[in-house]
């Protein structure tokens, strides 16, 4: 699914990921753990492709076809979304309108025929009702306005509308009390298939108990320093970053 | 010598310039050397007009003119004011138009032009007690166009008057709106947009004087500019000594798509009266590319994503639009003017 191999990016002419190499296969959920600055959110902007994010060296392919060489919006219709840390608000687009706008880019995209209104329709109020979502929020200026848990919560509504293959959960459990994180990660975890892969970007172990990863790996310093079990996120909530940041 | 004289005496040296401070960025003395000839009659076939669909009444002003539309009082209307102008030569045409006590009316009023013109438009409304008009004014003025309108509205107290000015561009275009507010629990909106490009100019200007107590005023104008266009935005509310409990609020914002597009704004307050509330917003910026890479990150490509984000932008003033089927048909334009 996605490989990526000795990736350097840097921000600003500053190297952020320095030689970062990482693979994960269809079906899997890796979790991406480490401290404050060590490119966590870079990974995930390099992956989908934001402007000011300037590759430097490396590859990063999706089932062998070069992520890297695509637009953002090429890339988000081959089934790459990020879940963001911080989602933006879009003043005078209601939710609805921006959904469907989307889906029908990625359908065209794709070559297949785009949705009518009634079916739109249908799978958004199946999807909000999942999500507990009330459904007249999606009339509603897309996140303007929306707490901090809402607006996380229409990031899984969109992606589980949008149905991407690749997902990038970028702290998806900040801002969320536990009944929101719940209701969020079981969403999350609905998506969970063989043809899909997960990358979870993740400060706290907590996130972890919800969405459980087949495998862990330790950003620090630009790069992955440690890879292992679901094990290894605990030991790091035991034993904090410390060890890695001087590695590093 | 006011525009009109200098347009009927086709003498240039007395239009106004930048050295005119309401005019400084809409200089029409340095633009026109010589006064074009006086516009002919015309004779052929007119286009349809943007708001033939709606209209129960029609005066059409080609190349000059003058109309009278009354409103009886408590009777309702729905009349399209069609200013248009054939031809490279210059005139000046004027609407006077009365409403009754408690009447409403929907002005549908459009300006049109097919050549280097020069045209002015007079307008004065008058609104008897009760009486609520909403104002639609669409442009279609040709490139080489130099297209004036002036409206002078005289409120009465709890009258309405709700005005949406849509603006292309011309050569040189000017709206200018002009409103004495009596207060009186009377309600004004003066509402904008233009959506310019190549090297069209549009220039809205206002004046609101709050004469007595208890008046409201809500405007709010959105501006997209591109290329070399340039979009003047002159809005000033005077609240006259006496004039407690005035509601005044003001907004414009515009987008600037490119680098050699210009916005010129001057939003004015000027308070003389001790009890009001007045505030004032001014924004000029890029489109938002955090917003935009959201948008293309969720799939939608970069021209669809601008064109969705520039469309809500602008959709804010068209939302205010009171009567469904004159926002609808502004709605189709401005849809139409992002696309070209």
């Amino acid at each position: 699914m996605l490989r990526i191999e000795n990736l350097r990016a840097s921000v600003d002419g500053k190297e952020i990921l320095k030689g970062l190499s990482l693979e994960v296969p269809a079906g899997e959920v890796h979790a991406i753990m480490g401290p404050n600055g060590a490119g966590k959110s870079t990974l995930s902007y390099v992956l989908t492709g934001r402007a000011g994010y300037e590759v430097t060296a490396g590859t990063a392919t999706l089932d062998g076809e070069d992520l890297l060489a695509l637009a953002p919006d090429e890339r988000a219709a081959r089934g790459v979304f990020l879940s963001f840390q911080y989602p933006l608000e879009i003043p005078g687009v209601p939710a609805l309108t921006f959904l469907r706008t989307a889906l029908n880019a990625q359908r065209r995209a794709r070559g297949e025929a785009e949705i009518t209104a009634p079916e739109f329709l249908k799978l958004a109020r199946a999807k909000a009702a999942a999500l507990k979502i009330d459904f007249d929020m999606l009339k509603r200026a897309l996140n303007v306005g929306f707490s901090g848990g809402e607006k996380k919560r229409m990031e899984i509504l969109q992606m589980a509308m949008l149905s991407p293959r690749f997902l990038i959960l970028d702290e998806t459990d900040s801002g969320l009390d536990i009944d929101a994180l719940r209701i969020v990660s079981e969403g999350v975890n609905a998506l969970r298939s063989p043809e899909r892969a997960m990358l979870m970007i993740t400060h706290y172990q907590r996130l972890l108990d919800y969405i459980k990863p087949d495998r862990v790996h330790v950003l620090a310093g630009g790069r992955i320093v440690a890879s292992g079990g679901p094990e290894l996120a605990h030991e790091l909530e035991r034993e904090g970053y410390e060890r890695y940041e001087a590695a590093a | 010598m006011n525009l009109a004289a200098a347009i009927r005496e086709r003498n240039a040296a007395e239009l106004p310039s930048k050295r005119d401070e309401d005019w400084r960025w809409t200089d029409l003395r340095g633009l026109i050397r010589t006064a074009p000839e006086p516009s002919q009659p015309f004779t052929g076939q007119l286009p349809p007009g943007p708001f033939d669909a709606l209209a129960e009444d029609w005066r059409v002003l080609i190349n000059g003119g003058e109309a009278t539309v009354d409103v009886p009082a408590r009777t309702e209307a729905v009349e399209a004011l069609r200013f248009v102008a054939r031809g490279a030569g210059s005139h000046v045409a004027s609407a006077t138009i009365r409403v009754g006590a408690n009447a409403r009316l929907l002005l549908l009023e459009s300006y049109e032009s097919d050549g280097a013109s020069l045209a002015l438009a007079s307008l004065t409304l008058a609104l008897e007690p009760g009486a609520v008009v909403e104002r639609i004014v669409l442009t279609a003025d040709h490139e080489d166009a130099v297209s004036v309108s002036q409206a002078e509205v005289t409120l009465s107290p709890t009258a309405g008057f709700s005005q949406t000015l849509v603006a292309g561009g011309a050569r040189r275009q000017r709206l200018e709106t002009r409103v004495l507010h009596p207060g009186g629990s009377a309600e004004l909106r003066l509402d904008g947009i233009y959506l310019l490009a190549g090297k069209r100019h549009s220039d809205q200007t206002s004046i609101v004087t709050h004469a007595g107590t208890d008046g409201l005023t809500v405007q709010l104008a959105k501006g997209v500019v591109r290329d070399q266009a340039r979009g003047v935005f002159q809005g000033r509310i005077v609240v006259e000594e006496g004039a407690d409990r005035t509601d005044a609020r003001m907004g414009h914002h515009a987008l600037i798509l490119s680098d050699r597009a210009e916005v010129d704004a001057k939003p004015e307050l000027e308070i003389y009266a001790d009890d009001v509330a007045c505030a004032h917003g001014n924004t000029v910026g890029a489109l938002d590319e955090d917003a935009l890479f959201y948008a293309r990150q969720r799939g939608i490509p970069e021209d669809e994503a601008r064109a969705l984000l520039t469309e809500a932008f602008v959709g804010e003033v068209v939302d205010r639009i009171g009567h469904e089927g004159a926002r609808e048909i502004v709605r189709a334009w401005v849809a139409q003017g992002l696309r070209d």
